[in-house]
């Protein structure tokens, strides 16, 4: 579903990716984790093509298309969606207008007719339950003055809603009370198929005990240091990421 | 990928939909001004000789006046004698019905989405349809008659209620109240009179529809508006202009009277001709817009949406001289290009708990310049009055300019005056946000946009609701900050 290779990119001319290769299939779950300052976030941003990162060499493939060829919106409509680290508030605008707005495109782009009201209610109730999201945060503005948990469990009713092929989940655990994190993982699980794939970034072991990945890689210094499968966060756990920083150093400087 | 720069580029080249000029025979009274102008007005609408005096005495006022110099923009030169004051369409005497307007005519105003014949016409809402001077089509005029609701051009009122006009007009925008007041007593050439009695609800909204046609006019319109004990109104104002070169000058009055218990809610959508892209061109609006709350527990509240016009300067008002009046003042203004808008409005408390209530959201693009200007006054006999004051700016691009100047007054103090204020920009995180769930730059703009004018136009009745969004939508269509 998704192939990245060799991708470089820099934000205010400073390299931060350098020389990512990732392979992505469908019905896959992938964990990124590392430290802070990494890149965890920038690779996300860069998949979802936030316009103050420039990719400077390598290639992103995605179903088959060069996804970095296309607008924002349009690899939105394509199925790549990103569950943001800090989502963003925007007053005055529903929450569920703005969904039906979004659902609305995203059919289009597939030549779809929207939704009837009647419809894209009852879907909404259904993906409400199914991510067990507070009714009443589903006609609040969006986002404003939602409490960090709460913004992002709305993140994930949105993933729900517009069913996308690839999720990108940026630290959605970080903020979250074990409660949450359990809805959350619970959530997505359900939402997990074989035709879609979903790349998790974390800090914490602990969110993939509930969301268990197929492959977990550590990214560092804008590189893919190490991959493995889930024992290797039970390793990170233990060991911290100091070790893997010494490996990686090492690589660098025989380069 | 658009960058910032194209899409503020786009936005300013984003033309003015509603440009055409109309071609039918016009009665033009060449360009001057003088009291044969202002007798020739009186003579040619048949006026009795106490309203041609009043006339006079608003000339005479307009003479002695200069042009202000406290506003926040550079005031243009006008000529005033390069100005026509009356245009009318020919052969106009009066029409019995609707088969009698002129098709041109009806033609223009379905265009501009205003369908005069009751058929077509939305239904629970009564339209007035002023072009250029006069007033050619009034609808539901009979089904409002039943109740007692008098709803008729400000011209026909002269004529058949001059009682009524005579006892209120000027009573609360005096013929010498300001310069531009001053000219519009003087050559007020048609508008829109309204009168509901005693304990009546008005069943449907009022409405009125300016429209500029003739080059080198100016309009001038006067409404006047009473709403007798325990009444209700609902009344929205629409307007369209031509794209010209020249500037034309359109200086109006609004008197609203609400006596005990009575409540008026004025409502404008404003989208004359704003200028090109460089400045060129556009309508000067220059409104005196005031009301009274006369008897205790009256309210008015003055709703604006105000995306046209190369500068709006005007401050609708309330007095609020009964105990426990209410006053209101909720508006959107837009500036792009190298548009000017110097608006908000004055609240006077004279009578003991009375309110009011200002919300104002300015938004900015392009060149264009916002600035809010209120004064909440608070006379000695106005015990625990009250005042709640938001003004937020909305800047999109970095070349826009927003500005307040909230003025306080306060001669009492048992008064309770509370001010707020934001200054926010577009963020490239909401419209990437935005981008992120399919939505497009543009999309994610007029979303963000109305989310943000949405206190204010929450209270525009609801079929105008939509036409206001529309109509934010496309004049900020494409901006990016
Ligand atoms: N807009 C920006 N301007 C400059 N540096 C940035 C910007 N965004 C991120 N960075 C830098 O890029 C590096 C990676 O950040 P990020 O991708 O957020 O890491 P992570 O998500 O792994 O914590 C950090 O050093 C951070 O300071
Ligand atoms: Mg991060």
């Amino acid at each position: 579903m998704l192939t990245i290779k060799n991708l470089h990119a820099e934000v205010e001319e400073k390299q931060i990716l350098k020389g990512i290769n990732l392979s992505v299939n469908a019905g896959e779950v992938h964990a990124i984790m590392g430290p802070n300052g990494s890149g965890k976030s920038s690779l996300a941003s860069v998949l979802a093509g936030r316009e103050n990162y420039q990719v400077t060499q390598g290639e992103v493939i995605f179903k088959g298309l060069n996804l970095l060829d296309m607008n924002p919106e349009v690899r939105a409509r394509e199925g790549v969606f990103l569950a943001f680290q800090y989502p963003i508030e925007i007053p005055g605008v529903s929450n569920i207008n703005f969904l039906k707005t979004a659902l609305a495109e995203i059919r289009a782009h597939k030549g779809l007719p929207p939704l009837d009201a009647k419809e894209f209610l009852k879907m909404s109730r259904e993906k409400q339950k199914l991510v067990e999201f507070d009714a009443q945060l589903v006609n609040r503005s969006l986002n404003e003055g939602f409490s960090g948990g709460e913004k992002k469990r709305n993140e994930i009713f949105q993933l729900a809603m517009l069913e996308p092929a690839l999720s990108i989940l940026d630290e959605t655990d970080s903020g979250l009370d074990i409660d949450a994190l359990r809805i959350v993982s619970k959530g997505v699980n359900k939402l997990r198929s074989e035709n879609n794939a979903f790349i998790i970034i974390t800090h914490y072991q602990r969110l993939l005990e509930y969301i268990v990945p197929d492959f977990v890689h550590v990214l560092y210094d804008g590189r893919i240091v190490k991959s493995g499968t889930k024992e290797l966060a039970l390793e990170l756990e233990e060991k911290g990421y100091d070790w893997l920083k010494e490996d990686a150093r090492e690589k660098a400087t025989t380069i | 990928m658009p960058n910032d720069n194209e899409i503020i580029d786009n936005i300013a080249n984003k033309e003015y939909e509603f440009g055409f000029v109309t071609d039918i025979e016009m009665d033009i009274l060449p360009a001057g001004l003088n009291e044969n102008t202002i007798r020739y007005i009186s003579e040619k609408k048949k006026e009795p000789e106490w309203l041609l005096e009043w006339r006079l005495k608003g000339f005479l006022a307009f003479q002695k006046q200069k042009l202000p110099e406290w506003q926040n923009f550079e005031l243009p030169p006008i000529d005033f004698q390069k100005i026509s004051y009356y245009a009318a369409p020919r052969n106009k005497k009066k029409y019995n019905s609707l088969d009698e307007v002129d098709p041109e005519l009806l033609a223009t105003f379905e265009k501009l989405g205003i369908p005069l014949s009751e058929q077509k016409a939305l239904t629970g809402v009564a339209v007035d349809a002023v072009f250029d001077s006069i007033s050619i089509a009034t609808t539901y005029k009979d089904k409002l008659k039943e109740l007692g609701i008098i709803f008729c051009s400000f011209g026909e009122a002269v004529q058949e209620h001059p009682e009524l006009v005579r006892k209120y007009v000027g009573s609360v925008v005096p013929h010498s109240d300001n310069i531009f007041a001053a000219l519009n007593a003087a050559v007020f050439s048609d508008g829109s009179f309204v009168y509901i009695p005693k304990g009546v609800r008005c069943p449907m909204e009022l409405s009125t529809y300016f429209r500029i046609n003739t080059e080198n006019t100016g309009q001038f319109e006067r409404t006047l508006i009473i709403a007798d004990e325990g009444s209700y109104v609902s009344y929205l104002e629409g307007c369209t202009a031509p794209t010209r070169d020249e500037n034309q000058l359109h200086a109006a009055v609004v008197e609203l009277i609400a006596l005990e218990n009575a409540e008026i809610k004025y409502s404008t959508v404003q989208n004359w001709y704003p200028g090109d892209k460089d400045g060129k061109g556009g309508i000067y609006n220059f409104v005196t817009k005031r009301g009274i709350c006369k008897g205790a527990n009256a309210k008015i509240s003055w709703t604006q949406v105000e995306t046209g016009s190369a500068i709006t300067w005007k401050y609708p008002s309330v007095i609020l001289q009964g105990d426990n009046s209410t006053g209101e003042f909720y508006s959107v203004a837009v500036t792009r290009n190298r548009q000017i808008a110097d608006t908000g409005t004055k609240m006077y408390h004279i009578g003991r708990n009375t309110r009011s209530r200002i919300i104002s959201k300015g938004i900015s693009a392009g060149h264009g310049n916002n600035s809010y200007r209120g004064l909440v006054q608070i006379g000695p006999k106005a015990d625990d009055a009250r005042n709640f004051t938001q003004c937020d700016s909305l800047l999109i691009g970095d070349q826009c300019g927003a500005h307040t100047f909230p003025y306080i007054e306060s001669k009492n103090n048992t008064a309770t005056v509370e001010h707020e204020a934001t200054t926010s920009k577009i963020g490239e995180d909401q419209i990437f946000y935005l981008n992120q769930r399919g939505i497009d730059s543009e999309k994610a703009v007029a979303l963000i946009i109305n989310g943000y004018a949405k206190e204010v136009l929450n209270q525009l009745p609801m079929e105008f609701a939509v036409e206001a969004q529309k109509l934010l939508s496309i004049t900020l269509e494409g901006s990016v900050g």
